[in-house]
């Protein structure tokens, strides 16, 4: 078992005909995913990678089955894309595009939550169920099959876990980037009830940074409703306030945001944080342990 | 991006926001004529600058000096404007090199009965704009949250129904608006609000929004800032940006596609992604050093980047040593590599760099490295790196 995605999981590319669409479809198919098609409108008919492309995602749906995408179209155009994948009634839509307008994704969100979608991102890595599905831009090698089910405002940090979790012999069920903006489609919450209901996952990563109030609602939603073991790690203790660090989302505004105020709410869910990022595996060994 | 107050202000005025009359001046002399013009006993001088705090802030080199003051005569505005324009103002928000005045607002003065705080933002929690007001005027929104946060009422509303009247009715009832007076509030209140939409706004901010003793609420004060991300259908937007009041460095940075940060410390850091960039200044900071920068490289980095990366860091002359901590995933550590030595060869490496690579490739990577005979130090893993970048520091 895993969250979102598994090895049945039906995958199309919005955006496939650009140069890092088609880059991450290959790498995706590579994985093993399961790529049965992409959009670009206009460029219907035509084949990359070996998937056929269509012009619309009602048509990719029709033909090719698929009930989850891969959304790399540009900025301004990634509230239409996420909308059309909504109206084909695709079920996970996972979008990576970085630097779509606050404002689009406050009228898109509504919409999203009213339908059966769900959506990741935008400005993330990607879902990946490993040695089943990938979706998104991760280095798949570097995932292993296992417990632990982590989940991230980040990229690179990310695989920084995952590489910690094997090197400590950790395999994952599910890594999950939730993405760096202010408003994104899936809440830390949300995953959380996900991750508690899936039998293949024993324990948690939450990997927070500072900016919004994500990690506190995550901290409280643990305390009342997860029984697994959580470990946690925030990013940007030394970061200063009013200062926006590479994320969108990733400021202290307002003196609310800040690292300690998370860490001190984790902690205060019994969540184990790590207090270096040099030690996120080694923190999950220990929630694990400490749970038994 | 942010914008100056008399900017902002003009916006307001095309939204329909009641605004005092003012008058832009660069020199004392067009700030004497201003006062004339506006033809009123008394005036403000305010000092424009993008930072907060400008009341209470001081000019650099003539702690008298305010970066707002009162004046009561043509002369005076021309005196007051004259130590202020082209001197740098200290607030607690600009750091102690304090930010260069180009201009300055001459603005009529009014009548206050009340001052009271307004915002708009995106709230996270309720994935919205929410407009937020308080009946602590002149304070920072912060301090009343911290002590008073019922002090603050808030209201949230969709971006294209806009405000609804009945939102700004119970907003009054809250802040003991009254009589005539809601009706000027509900112009002003929609209209920020439409401000905050059209425009694709992060942020708008009226401290002190004020009422005047004829009972007219007006934004005495205005911070606008606007999305970065949705510029580019704002096109008009662009010509407001002052280039003068930003980081050279993060300008130059980010025309190179690289995000950086300036920070105060001693290690220069290069990163790939935002959030690993983010743990490696508080790794550093665990350490027992600070960082002197964010730098964050992105998913792909060429030779090009690498090396306007490392000439931004080392033009920071609080750097005593520069560390690359890159996870490569999509990125081959090979190709960071190469980069790494093509950019050594190009620039003056003057401090110790110590180099972390993780990844695809990485045994390759470090051969490159070894290979090239070059000064470079080699770390595994985060804690060793930060150990050997902040030992080398010193």
């Amino acid at each position: 078992m895993s969250i979102l995605i598994n090895k049945s999981t039906r995958v199309i590319c919005q955006g496939i005909t650009g140069k890092v669409g088609q880059f991450h479809t290959k790498g995706c198919k590579e994985y093993g995913t399961q790529m049965v098609g992409g959009v670009t409108p206009g460029k219907g008919g035509e084949t990359i990678e070996g998937v056929p492309v269509f012009d619309t995602v009602a048509e990719a749906v029709e033909k090719t089955g698929a009930n989850a995408t891969m959304i790399f179209v540009p900025p301004a155009f990634t509230a239409d894309a996420i909308l059309e994948a909504v109206d084909a009634g695709i079920q996970v839509i996972i979008a990576i595009t970085e630097g779509v307008p606050v404002l689009d994704m406050v009228r898109v969100y509504p919409r999203v939550k009213a339908s059966k979608s769900v959506l990741i991102g935008p400005n993330c890595p990607g879902v990946i169920t490993p040695e089943e599905c990938k979706i998104g831009i991760m280095p798949g090698y570097i995932h292993k099959k296992g417990p632990v089910g982590v989940m991230s405002r980040s990229g690179t940090l990310t695989y920084e876990a995952v590489w910690q979790l094997s090197n400590v012999g950790l395999g994952q069920s599910t890594c999950v980037g939730l993405g760096g903006d202010p408003i994104v489609g899936t809440s830390q919450i949300e995953l959380l009830k996900m991750y508690q209901d899936d039998p293949a996952t024993e324990a948690i990563m939450l990997i927070g940074e500072i900016g919004g109030t994500a990690e506190e609602e995550a901290a409280a939603y643990v305390k009342e409703h997860v029984t697994k073991p959580v470990a946690a790690f925030i990013a940007g203790q030394a970061a200063p306030p009013g200062k926006r660090m590479g994320h969108a989302g990733a400021i202290i505004s307002g003196g609310k945001g800040t690292a300690a105020e998370k860490i001190a709410a984790l902690r205060a869910a019994n969540i184990e944080v790590a207090e270096s990022p040099a030690d996120m595996g080694a923190a999950i060994v220990r929630a694990m342990k400490r749970s038994k | 991006m942010k914008i100056h107050e008399f900017q902002a202000k003009q916006i307001l005025r095309n939204e329909g926001v009641a605004v005092p009359q003012s008058i832009v001046a660069r020199s004392p002399e067009e700030a004497g004529a201003a006062f004339t013009t506006l033809g009123g006993a008394i005036a403000v001088v305010k000092a424009q600058i993008h930072a907060g705090g400008r009341g209470k802030g001081t000019i650099k080199d003539n702690s008298a000096q305010r970066g707002v003051q009162l004046v009561k005569s043509a002369k005076e505005a021309a005196e007051v404007a004259g130590r202020i324009l082209g001197k740098e103002l200290v607030t607690i928000q600009t750091g102690p090199d304090g930010k260069l005045v180009n201009q300055v607002l001459v603005e009529a003065g009014c009548e206050i009965a009340r001052e009271l705080y307004l915002g708009i933002v995106v709230d996270r929690s309720s994935h919205g704009p929410i407009l937020m007001v308080s009946s602590e005027g002149g304070v920072e929104i912060e301090k009343v949250a911290a002590e008073t946060p019922e002090k603050i009422f808030k209201e949230a509303f969709d971006p294209d129904l806009g405000l609804q009247s009945f939102q700004v009715r119970k907003l009054c009832k809250k802040l003991g608006i009254t009589g005539a007076s809601v009706a000027s509030a509900e112009r002003l209140m929609k209209g920020l609000c439409r401000v905050f939409v059209k425009y694709d706004c992060s942020m708008v901010e009226i401290n002190p929004l004020v009422v005047t003793k004829a009972g007219e609420l007006m934004a005495l004060d205005a911070k606008v800032t606007f999305d970065d991300n949705a510029l580019f259908r704002h096109k008009d937007l662009l010509e407001l940006r002052d280039l003068s009041e930003e980081e050279p460095s993060e300008v130059k940075a980010a025309e190179t596609g690289l995000s950086y940060v300036k920070l105060t410390g001693t290690i220069g850091c290069l990163v790939n992604g935002a959030g690993l960039a983010m743990s490696t200044l508080d790794i550093i900071q665990l350490h027992g050093a600070m960082p002197a920068n964010f730098l964050d490289v992105g998913g792909g980095a060429n030779v090009q980047q690498v090396t306007e990366a490392f000439r931004i860091i080392l033009a920071d002359k609080n750097v005593k040593a520069v560390l690359v901590n890159i996870f490569g995933g999509i990125m081959r550590c090979t190709t960071i590599a190469s980069a790494i030595i093509e950019a050594y060869k190009t620039v003056t490496f003057t401090v110790p760099l110590v180099v972390r690579l993780e990844g695809t490739e990485v045994a390759e990577a470090r051969k490159l490295l070894v290979d090239s005979k070059l000064n470079i130090i080699s770390a595994e893993g985060l804690t060793d790196a930060a150990k050997k970048v902040v030992a080398a520091a010193k």
